[in-house]
């Protein structure tokens, strides 16, 4: 018979938008991914395209 | 005061404290020593920063032209130097080390690498000084190669950055132990959480600027032949603004310490104050972009999308801080009896207190000054009309000093009864102190950003082009507005002056605080015991808030007329037909 959980556990369960809030460490790392990817790679891979002047 | 010493459970350190009279928190003795020192040392300084920027906005006062070329331009990088990086990052570690071990209850990590850090610190930010002084340095604070500084310059701000990481990495472990030794339930506290953020922000601030300054101090020294200037620059503003994020992040959270500190003002809703950090988190750094709108060479597509599509979210997360903050304090202020009308919640405000009415100024100063302006800036095709302008300085007075200088300011005066455990001397002074500095920053944003409409450039040390060979007559209102600036140069420094000598006189001479005298000490409160909301997580309750929603209705307004304004001198700009 399949497990059913019970009342006490199903009222601590934690929301998902909570559970990334409280995780630290996930939005240190999302908090540098995001304007590493989105403005500095992006970016200088714009730049390195501009051909040299002869 | 009684110490007790605790071993935690990780590693078995061993930590003394002391129990803070007004809040109950457990003190830990390391953390307040270096809360101390990085407060002492950001607000010294700040007044060495802010005798600079007086000098400077002397000089550009055209009728009093105070320094020579040479000596403005130094004056200028020391000035920048000092206040933008130096007086902000040392304060921002101490409201780390607050929010974190304080506000959490617990020991703080490492607090002897917390001392390598801030001897780090201290080192760079002498030798960067130093170094400007000795005249050979006057590449502005943003250096762009081809301008070169001598190796000192870029080492001081290396190792400043690097004892800043460190913080910032003390500050995460904190965050560690607290959860481990179990010292708060549920989620952090709002403000830990926007310290969070600032902390974020820092270690993708401080990489980037790494990744740039490492090798222009190896260029510096001979030992690289080129640094290509637009990748310079890209890489340079990853770190140059992104350093302004932290510094909104930060303050963002001391708005919400202050009214929850006197008030007992609870967030409207603590999951939208959170969600608004977390667009910080993604997205604020993005603002770098604007720096680099009229660079050539670089696509369209980035340029919006960075300034405009992914920054418009930070944005909304700022909005959301400012309808929150004043609401919070609305929703605490009606709790307290102050419910007659739509304003009088605001009218009784505790506006004799300089904790709060620089945290206040601060807020509606920032909004009003330095959001719109920035929304403007941020525009790529707007931008073009202001773009290296005297508005520029303009708008981040605004948001740096009329807004991070001054809530910094408004805390301190709740630290030193806290931390320092002294009472403020002279509360009269003190009183007006913030009004004083609000005023002349309000003032030199206000001007800075008239002339810059008017055209005239920053950093440039004669309008009057009296040397020039092609020379160029800038509208008389031009000068007036430099006149106007440099006035309220003069008051803003005043209003600064006083608040460094309050704060010194109050540690050094204050009277001792203790159970009896620690609420008085706060300053005038409605409420007359200290309340807990700071430290704990919670809504206020209700949205029925008539006086903030007056306010936001305003902002909106102010906003969409001075946003429209600006495209319509865009039409006028090139005349076509
Ligand atoms: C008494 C207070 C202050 C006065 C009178 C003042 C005045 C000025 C003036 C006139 C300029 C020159 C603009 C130009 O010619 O381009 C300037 C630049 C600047 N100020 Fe301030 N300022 C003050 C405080 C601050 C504070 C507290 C901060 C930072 C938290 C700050 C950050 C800056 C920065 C970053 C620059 C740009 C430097 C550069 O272009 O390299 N200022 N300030």
């Amino acid at each position: 018979m399949a497990k059913t959980k019970s009342d006490a556990e199903e009222s601590v369960r934690i929301p998902p938008m909570q559970r990334l809030l409280d995780n630290h460490f996930l939005l240190l790392f999302l908090g540098v991914a995001v304007p590493t990817v989105l403005y500095t790679l992006w970016g200088v891979m714009e730049l390195s395209q501009i051909p040299i002047a002869e | 005061m009684s110490v007790t010493a605790e071993t935690g459970i990780i590693g078995g350190i061993a930590a003394k404290f002391r129990t803070c009279p007004a809040t109950g928190l457990k003190v830990d003795l390391a953390a307040e020593r270096l809360i101390k020192a990085n407060a002492v040392a950001a607000i010294v300084f700040l007044a060495i920063g802010g005798v600079f920027g007086l000098l400077v906005a002397l000089t550009r006062w055209q009728a009093v032209h105070l320094l020579p070329s040479d000596l403005f331009y130094l004056v200028l990088t020391a000035h920048g130097l000092d206040v933008l990086l130096v007086w902000i990052i040392f304060f921002e570690i101490a409201v780390l080390y607050f929010a974190s071990a304080i506000l959490l209850n617990c020991r703080l990590a490492t607090p002897r690498i917390a001392w390598v850090a801030f001897g780090l610190m201290m080192v760079g930010a002498l030798l960067a000084n130093i170094t400007v002084l000795q005249g050979e340095a006057s590449v502005m604070f943003t250096s762009y190669v081809p301008l070169k500084a001598p190796p000192n310059f870029y080492l001081g701000i290396i190792l400043f950055a690097v004892g800043a990481l460190l913080g910032c990495f003390i500050f995460l472990g904190t965050l560690v132990i607290a959860k481990e030794e179990k010292t708060y339930e549920g989620s952090i506290p709002l403000v830990t959480f926007g310290a969070l953020t600032a902390c974020i922000i820092a270690v993708f601030t401080i990489a980037s600027g790494a990744i740039i300054l490492i090798p222009t101090w190896l260029w510096s020294l001979g030992y690289i032949s080129h640094i290509d200037t637009v990748m310079y620059k890209l890489v340079w503003w990853a770190m140059g603004h992104s350093s302004q994020q932290i510094n909104m992040a930060a303050q963002v959270a001391i708005w919400y310490a202050i009214p929850a500190i006197l008030l007992g003002a609870k967030p409207l809703s603590e999951k939208v104050s959170r969600s608004a950090f977390l667009m910080y988190i993604l997205f604020l750094q993005l603002a770098s972009a604007h720096h680099m709108l009229v660079e050539p060479g670089i696509s369209s597509e980035w340029k919006v999308f960075n300034t405009s599509y992914a920054i418009y979210l930070a944005v909304l997360g700022s909005m959301i801080h400012g309808m929150s903050i004043p609401g919070a304090i609305e929703a605490a202020q009606r709790g307290n009896g102050f419910t007659n009308g739509v304003f009088e919640w605001l009218r009784r405000a505790p506006w004799n207190n300089p904790a709060f009415a620089g945290m206040f100024l601060s807020l509606v100063l920032f909004g009003f000054l330095g959001g719109i302006s920035g929304v403007v800036l941020g525009t790529e095709q707007i931008n073009i009309m202001l773009h290296n302008t005297l508005y520029v300085p303009g708008h981040f007075h605004a948001t740096v000093v009329a807004g991070t200088t001054l809530a910094f300011m408004a805390i301190t005066y709740l630290l030193v009864p806290l931390i320092f455990q002294r009472e403020i001397i002279w509360p009269k002074l003190a009183k007006w102190q913030p009004y004083l500095f609000g005023l002349g920053a309000a003032g030199i944003s206000l001007f800075m950003m008239g002339a810059g409409t008017l055209g005239v450039s920053r950093r440039h040390w004669d309008i009057t082009f009296s040397d020039a060979t092609l020379s160029f007559d800038y509208p008389p209102a031009a000068f007036l507005m430099l006149g106007l600036n440099g006035m309220s140069a003069i008051l803003a420094a005043i209003g600064g002056g006083l608040f460094v000598v309050i704060i010194v006189a109050s540690v050094l001479f204050g009277k001792k605080v203790d159970a009896s005298n620690i609420v008085a000490a706060l300053g005038p409160t409605p409420q007359k015991q200290m309340s807990d909301a700071v430290k704990s997580y919670g809504n206020a309750g209700t949205f029925h808030l008539p006086g903030t929603y007056i306010l936001v209705a305003i902002f909106f307004t102010a906003f969409v007329l001075y946003y429209f304004v600006n495209w319509k001198y865009l039409s006028e700009l090139w005349q076509l037909g």
